[in-house]
Parts: C-alpha cells; structure tokens; sequence
C-alpha cells in the first residue's frame, strides 16, 4: 500500500510560528515538562524542503469506519457507552484556505475518564466497546468529522488533586512538516476547564479559548448526538511577490 | 460560513495558528495503537511502521537512540517521527522519487529501554533556499508527555564530508553544539542518535 500520493502544487515558504501563543517549554504548572524542556533558544531558520514539505496520505489509508470510535472497536452491533458526539470542523490554514486531504487522528479516555492503556489506573472502569482512538480526511473543503462517545474528566498526577477537564487529543498533519501539531479539544462549559494546568501553559487567553469547542444546535442530529464545532488552523505559508524562490521549490 | 471570513481572523485575513498541547502520556493510543495494546485496530498495522520496501534505492540504514531528560533518564513514552529525501535526494510525492520509499515513518521509544529505532535509507542531498546543497539528514520531530510543543531536530551523519559546507550545520553559533546533530557509528548501516532534552549536551531544536 502507497503511503504517499502526490503533492498537490507549489510549496511556499511558511509564515514564521506566533511562539506567543503556545505553551513555552518550561511550565513549572505541569511539573512533567520541567525536566523535558529544552532550556536553550531554538536555532531558527526559513524552511528548506525537508521542512517545507510532508507526508501526503492517500485516501486508503483511512479505513471505512475508522472515524466512528462509537463502533470502531466494538463488538459487532454493539456501542461504546456514554453520549454520543459528533465532533466537526474545518481544517484552514493561516490564510485562511482549507487543507483538503489531510490526516487528523483523534484519542481520548472512555465516558468514564480512563483510558485504554496499561499505565492507566484509574479507578474508573473501561468499556470493552470502547478502544478509545479514531481518524478521518478532511474533504475538498477541509472539513472533518469523527463519532465518539463524550470522554470523561480524569484525575492526574501533578499537584494532589489535580483534574483533566473532558478533552480529546487530536493530531494533524498538513502538507509540510513544520505544520505537524498535536492539540487537544475541550468543551465548552466545562467547569474545570479554568483549573486545569496543562490548557493553561498556553499563555493567551484567547488562545485558550480557541481550543474550546463549541456545541453547535444547528449541527446536532435530532435523537442522535449532539455536535460539536471545532475548527483548526495550521501555520500559514507566505505567498509574497518578488520572492525569491529555486525552481522546483 | 463557507466563504466568508473565519470569526478568527484579523484585519488582514490572518487566522492564528492552534495552539499546541502536549501529546500526553497516551499519545500511543492515537498514533500507534497496536503497540498500545489496541488488539486489531486500523487492521492491526500502525502508520507509518515502516517506510521502506524491498526494491528501494540506496544505502539501507538503520537509525536509533534514546531521548533523556534532564536528570539523563530516558523517554520510555516518547513518539517520534522522521521526514527525508529518498537516497536522490528526491521527497515521496515528487517526481522521479522512490516508489518503494514513503520518506516519513514514526515509532514510539520502548516502554521498557527507552530505545526508538527507524529502518530507513540514507537520505541523498536536498537544495537550501538559496540554491546550496544541504548536507544528508534527516529531520526528527518528537512529542511527549511533559513536551508541550513538538520538538525539531536534524539528524546529519559524523563524517560525512558535505557536513563542513551545510548552511544550517554552519548556523550553530557555538561549534561544540553541532556534534549533537550528528548520528554516530555507522558500523553494519547501524546510527546512532541520541537526543537530550537539556542539561549539558542538550540537542539543538530548531524553531522552523
Ligand atoms: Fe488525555
């Protein structure tokens, strides 16, 4: 099976990441990143193609059913138990065009708030329909959708009494590396999501606010699920006349 | 809402980027689920196992390490992933590019060891910006629980002679930092690289 597919395109120089609004390396508020810092500034360069390109999926790679973590493990005819979601939104970049044909990969703890992993203690049970990770390909338009139960708040080791708010984490590939990125997606309402250590390393409050997802009652399939709105952006690539640019490039 | 502009954007159009967060301590679940534990999902094969084919172009190479912490412990819940030119030079996708080559591979450090290792190909050289030609390397993206942002780095070979005229290797200010770059040994196509996360021979990342 081809992983790749051809590159749609010319492949820009991209617009230099806002570091202002993401979380600095060193957060002492979520003390695991204080030994897994860098404490020396980043060498800084403009892409080269290494960076400036990526992997490109094909449609093969996802599997029909892959973004329906309702159904995606379970046993056949049954569901995961919890509410039912639908999470939605558009992938853009930072000029606003949608990334068609990308990759987003999703995972999250089971309604309850424990995950499907060995290292996962929780007192809370899991739920053998549900195996907790999903992806789909954003369409033409780059829009994405995935079907998933509501994860549960959980409990971390940080301070004592620490709490995770409702979250999935979500990963995204664009067309170049350097717009590789892993997030994670809150829920808007949420009553912890003011106390939790790991949303607030990110330094902007509205950058905080943009990872919240809306509920979208327009979108929300009647008797079905209720939907949530999320959209994401990538880095952005310079489109500047009188640049110089190599051929091929 | 399609068409018009995005509630995000500026006067200009601009959107800001997502803010980054940490892939977490089961960042496996997402990416590499049967090495999770995940029995048979995605047809029990992780993308991105495996990147090369019999029948690809160039030197077969293996390239592997550890990721430490600061206090010299190594990552055993780390995820890595690598993006390279073909043995040509040439990037998947591109014209002309190994068939049998995807360029772009991930694996998660062993829950036990620490190791990580990528079955790869010992990538050609590829244009700078500015028309010079790059050394071979190799670039590395890791994430983690406790890494808030995805780190950036390179992986060139000790050795290797266009290392002395690469324009980023020429970048690093303080000399004895480039030896953090450079995968070592090369013994039966075996590399090694480790990576520090800080403390004295804290790799260089790069903010691209
Ligand atoms: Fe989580």
């Amino acid at each position: 099976m081809r992983t790749m597919i051809k590159r749609p395109g010319a492949q820009g120089a991209l617009v230099q990441r806002d570091l202002s609004i993401h979380p600095p390396a060193h957060a002492p508020g979520y003390k695991t990143s204080v030994l897994r810092s860098p404490r020396l500034a980043p060498i800084s360069f403009d892409a080269s193609p290494t960076e400036a390109t990526g992997p490109i999926f094909g449609p093969d790679v996802v599997g029909p059913g892959d973004d329906d973590l309702l159904t995606n493990y379970a046993a056949p005819g049954e569901s995961a138990i919890g509410p039912r979601i639908v999470v939605m939104g558009r992938l853009l970049d930072g000029s606003g065009r949608p990334v068609p044909r990308a990759l987003i990969e999703v995972w999250q703890a089971n309604a309850g708030g424990r995950y499907r992993h060995k290292r996962d203690g929780y007192l809370a049970p899991l739920d053998p329909n549900f195996g907790g990770c999903g992806r789909c390909m954003t369409d033409d338009d780059g829009w994405y959708s995935f079907r998933t139960v509501q994860p549960g708040a959980y409990p971390w080791p940080n301070r004592a009494n620490d709490w995770r708010p409702a979250h999935i984490h979500i990963s995204v590939f664009g067309e170049a590396f350097a717009q590789r990125l892993i997030t994670q997606m809150y829920f808007e309402g949420d009553p912890l999501i003011p106390h939790c250590p790991i949303l607030h390393t990110v330094p902007d409050a509205a950058a905080v606010d943009r990872l919240v997802a809306r509920f979208d009652k327009s979108a929300t399939i009647p008797m079905d699920a209720c939907t949530w709105r999320f959209d994401i952006v990538l880095r952005g690539r310079r489109q500047t006349p009188f640049e110089n640019r190599m051929e091929g490039l | 809402m399609q068409g018009r502009s995005h509630p995000w954007a500026n006067a200009l159009g601009w959107l800001p980027e997502t803010a980054s967060q940490t892939g977490g301590p089961y960042v496996h679940i997402g990416c590499v689920p049967s090495f999770a534990g995940l029995e048979g999902m995605y047809g029990g094969r992780d993308l991105g196992a495996s990147c090369r084919r019999d029948g690809h172009v160039g030197e077969a190479i293996t390239v592997e390490g550890r990721v430490f912490d600061g206090t010299g412990a190594p990552l055993r819940d780390a995820l890595l992933e690598l993006w390279q030119a073909d043995a040509n030079g040439r990037f998947a996708g591109e014209d002309g590019s190994d068939p049998a080559f995807d360029g772009w591979s991930r694996q998660p450090t062993d829950g036990e060891t620490g190791l990580y290792r990528f079955e790869t190909v010992r990538p050609g050289r590829v244009v700078w910006p500015d028309g010079r030609m790059q050394a071979p390397h190799i670039g590395l993206w890791i994430v983690a629980r406790g890494i808030n942002v995805g780190l950036y780095t390179r992986v060139y070979f000790e050795g290797d002679p266009a290392n002395e005229e690469d324009p980023l290797l020429a970048r690093v200010e303080h000399g004895e930092r480039r030896a953090t770059l450079m995968a070592r040994g090369g013994e039966d196509d075996v590399w090694r690289f480790d990576i520090h996360l800080q403390g004295p021979k804290e790799t260089v990342f790069f903010d691209v």
